[in-house]
């Protein structure tokens, strides 16, 4: 918790003194915010596969806890992803919004977020829903591939990826170590607040 | 093989077939995800005069224009074809020659454009300020980064 509250303010610290970017000013800072939210919404349904794939599998209830309490979290995060870049894109782009490859393909995986999160409101006979919940979630990964190579596939209004390629990034590491310290903020956030609602899951079954 | 197994391996095979599936329509609807054509590829195309369409590519250098107060005129280009565009409105901010952007418009004839909307396109490479008046000083700039 207390390791979490200082890597954040870390983070914040190091944003604050990054520098300005030579194309983009001080708009750029939004990138901090951005990215790690976006890498955070993937990772978070890479988990909750994982997690499906591993549950129907093997039949391991913890799985299903996992996906349940861990999916308005990768919402949040895909939300904030979505809003962070609308701000971004407004200045920067010119609009808001447009229904380009990669922004669309984000989209689509904030409403699998919804609708999971919907589909754990259904279905009284909880192995049912527990069972429908991890095929829809796997059925819903393959849109992972497709937002994180839609900027290579397609022609789109989004830059391709600057970090997460196979040669060097292509960010001075200025900018790039703040960029990495508030995705690890962002991770213990998200982390911290996991094992609280898997914890408070956990107990809500004891109790039935 | 246990039976938990042969669920881990149907599990797997049935999502790699899902997959490709998802794989083969996207690739074959292309036309309708790309967001943008570039000027070569509108030409490959042959797309009818009046048509609504985006198209893509770098600002070049030199080419942009005021014609009034807020028209301006430009050449897209992919290095390799030009359009003419004629623009009445606001720029974004990140505008500039040598820049890439996107337009929507509509197509006058072979070779012009007016666009209805202009987009800032900004490549991937992020660098601090500083670093580069430092390179323009030593006059390394244009040669590394262009």
């Amino acid at each position: 918790m207390l390791i979490s509250l200082i890597v954040v303010i870390i983070g914040l610290i190091l944003v604050y003194l990054s520098p300005l970017d030579y194309q983009q000013g001080l708009t750029v800072k939004i990138m901090y915010i951005h990215v790690p939210s976006a890498w955070l919404a993937l990772l978070t349904y890479t988990i909750m596969t994982i997690y499906s794939i591993i549950g129907i599998a093997f039949k391991i209830p913890f799985s299903f806890i996992v996906n349940k309490a861990v999916a308005p979290i990768g919402a949040v995060f895909t939300l904030l992803c979505l809003i962070s870049g609308s701000l971004w894109g407004k200045p920067m782009w010119g609009t808001w919004w447009v229904w380009d490859a990669r922004l669309t393909s984000v989209a689509i995986l904030l409403l699998i977020y919804l609708i999971i999160i919907f589909l754990n409101q259904t279905f009284e006979n909880r192995d049912v829903r527990e069972k429908t919940i991890a095929i829809f979630i796997i059925i819903g990964s393959i849109n992972l591939p497709i937002i994180k190579f839609s900027v290579d596939w397609w022609n789109t209004l989004h830059q391709p990826a600057s970090v997460s390629k196979l040669s060097s990034p292509s960010m001075d590491s200025s900018m790039l170590q703040p960029l990495l310290v508030m995705t690890v903020a962002f991770s213990l956030v998200g982390l911290i607040i996991a094992i609280l609602r898997i914890k408070a899951e956990i107990l809500i079954r004891k109790n039935n | 093989m246990s039976l938990r197994f042969q669920r881990l391996v149907l599990i797997l095979i049935s999502l790699l077939i899902l997959g490709a599936a998802a794989l083969l329509i996207l690739f074959n609807t292309k036309n309708n995800i790309v967001f943008f054509y570039t000027p070569t590829e509108l030409l490959d195309q042959n797309i009818s005069f009046g048509d609504k369409i985006r198209i893509g590519g770098y600002v070049k250098e030199s080419s942009l224009k005021k014609i009034s107060l807020n028209q301006y005129e430009f050449k897209i280009t992919d290095n390799k074809n030009d359009l003419l565009v004629f623009y009445q409105g606001i720029l974004p901010d990140l505008f500039r020659e040598g820049q890439g952007t996107v337009i929507e418009g509509l197509i006058e004839n072979q070779s012009t454009v007016t666009a209805l909307r202009v987009y800032a396109k900004h490549d991937e490479n992020y660098m601090p300020a500083s670093i580069k008046k430092e390179l323009e000083k030593n006059n390394q700039w244009k040669k590394d980064y262009k």
